[in-house]
């Protein structure tokens, strides 16, 4: 059985996942990066004393699922999300939503996930892939970061839906309900609320480790890294760091480059001139970003490695901190 | 960044798909670009990869000192912590720890052994005599 699905490749999985179930009831118009602005999908946390694979704990995006569910509430789409307790019934559950002819997303863990080259496979439990089909034992998956699509058994299937560990997945699967198109009017309301959203994220979260003061917060951290940690375990940390940043499903710069892609999809439906140079500084900064990284490189590569190095990599960080402050501040200023 | 210099550098990614990347065309306006991976992230892998190497050889040199049980060597090899393995066994966290001791580990039974098999995806016997029949 093989349902009406066509297969898209994307940056980013949830995003991709989010635009792919929607193509139909949105007539193509949700693009990926409607979908992460719409989702608000920027972002930057670093958490203290949390360690993920030995290193620091960087996230440049938001919590996994939010996309989905902030883009399908924005537009007004009712959502089912359901996790399971049990093995059986999680893939009988599959199964109904394949009868109904339902695509279904799934998140699973990417550490047992076959297809994945396996310098790819570390412990990360929040991707995300659409089921669209089954024959015989092997069911057909639209991998959003895959440029085709590919198979798993129900076994291989049924291993990444309960990977266990941070963010265990068990089992969950989602869709959008609805089946009445969405309009122009919708999408442009839907753009306000995600850019709202997206302001109050960066600039206004208490604490200091999460939005732009998130990533000021880093780049004075970096600079007592070395003499902390030692030259070979922050060049780790920094290694830790530039793959959260720029690996496969970023679209490059941390997300900046889909974010000032989605600002340009946004003034097609809102006109508003200012987005189109707000656009800009986050390009700008996404550039910055992956400057930042290919100093980060040269580190823990151990062709740089002295405090001035260090110093410099940081200043990177508050330099990008103070550009996407003045880029979230436009946005905040715009009068919709 | 421009469409012209999206990075084509061949990593392990490259090999099995290329990745999209966004990036501005001549006139400004953003398009997609397929590129096969950047030396500068490949590095980064590469150093991860390296840190875990160590910690398997670290591991296994402690097995085969008798320090640790081949669970040790295990655990490192599959990137688990004691957490993640407690949630794919169903082993407390401090039976786990105790299993690491090799007196310990050599008096499990066949069942209990087949549970960490499986959560290692090994075969029982390969876990006894820390063996790996991957690439």
């Amino acid at each position: 059985m093989k349902l009406d699905f066509e297969h898209r490749q994307s940056a980013h999985c949830e995003s991709g996942v989010t635009s792919s179930l929607l193509r139909k009831i949105s007539r193509n118009k949700i693009t990926e990066p409607l979908a992460f602005g719409i989702g608000a999908g920027l972002f930057f946390c670093y958490i203290p004393l949390i360690k993920i694979n030995n290193g620091p704990a960087i996230a440049f995006r938001t919590y996994p699922g939010l996309i989905f569910k902030r883009t399908c509430h924005a537009l007004g789409i009712p959502v089912t999300r359901k996790k399971f307790s049990s093995k059986e019934k999680a893939e009988a559950y599959l199964q109904q939503c394949l009868d109904r002819g339902q695509p279904a997303g799934c998140q699973v863990g990417v550490y047992y996930l076959s297809y994945f080259p396996r310098e790819y496979r570390f412990h990360f439990n929040a991707h995300n892939l659409i089921v669209f089909g089954k024959e015989a034992d092997n069911y057909l998956i639209s991998d959003p970061v895959m440029e085709t699509t590919t198979t798993l058994t129900s076994y291989e299937l049924e291993r990444v839906r309960f990977a266990k560990g941070a963010l265990a997945p068990r089992g969950q699967l989602y869709y959008p309900e609805s089946s009445h198109e969405i309009s122009d009017e919708q999408i442009r309301n839907a753009i306000v609320k995600g850019i709202k959203n997206n302001v109050n994220q960066m600039l206004r979260i208490p604490g200091g480790f999460a939005g732009v003061r998130g990533i000021e917060y880093t780049g004075k951290k970096i600079k007592k890294w070395l003499s902390k940690l030692g030259v070979q375990k922050a060049g780790s940390y920094l290694a830790q760091l530039v793959r959260m940043q720029e690996e496969i499903g970023t679209g490059g710069g941390g997300f900046r480059y889909i974010y000032a892609a989605f600002l340009q999809e946004a003034y097609a439906y809102t006109q508003k001139e200012e987005l189109l140079d707000i656009s800009k500084i986050f390009t700008e900064a996404g550039d910055l970003w992956r400057t930042a990284a290919v100093h980060a490189a040269g580190i823990y590569k151990g062709r740089l490695g002295s405090q001035e190095d260090f110093d410099q990599m940081g200043d990177y960080l508050i330099e990008i901190a103070a550009l996407e402050k003045r880029a979230f501040l436009a946005l905040k200023n715009i009068k919709w | 960044m421009k469409k012209e210099n999206v990075p084509q550098d061949m990593g392990a990614l490259g090999k099995v798909t290329k990745e999209i990347c966004y990036a501005t065309d001549a006139s400004g306006k953003y398009t997609t670009e397929l590129s096969t991976g950047w030396h500068v992230k490949k590095e980064a892998l590469d150093v991860a990869w390296k840190d875990v190497e160590e910690r398997i050889a670290n591991a296994k040199q402690r097995v085969l000192n008798g320090e640790a049980s081949p669970l040790m060597f295990f655990m490192e090899y599959r990137l688990m912590d004691p957490g993640i393995l407690s949630d794919y066994t169903g082993y407390w966290k401090w039976q786990i720890k105790r299993h690491l001791r090799p007196e310990i580990f050599k008096r499990l039974s066949e069942k209990k052994l087949q549970k960490y098999a499986e959560a290692f995806n090994v075969k029982v016997e390969d876990l006894k005599t820390m063996t790996v029949n991957e690439a």
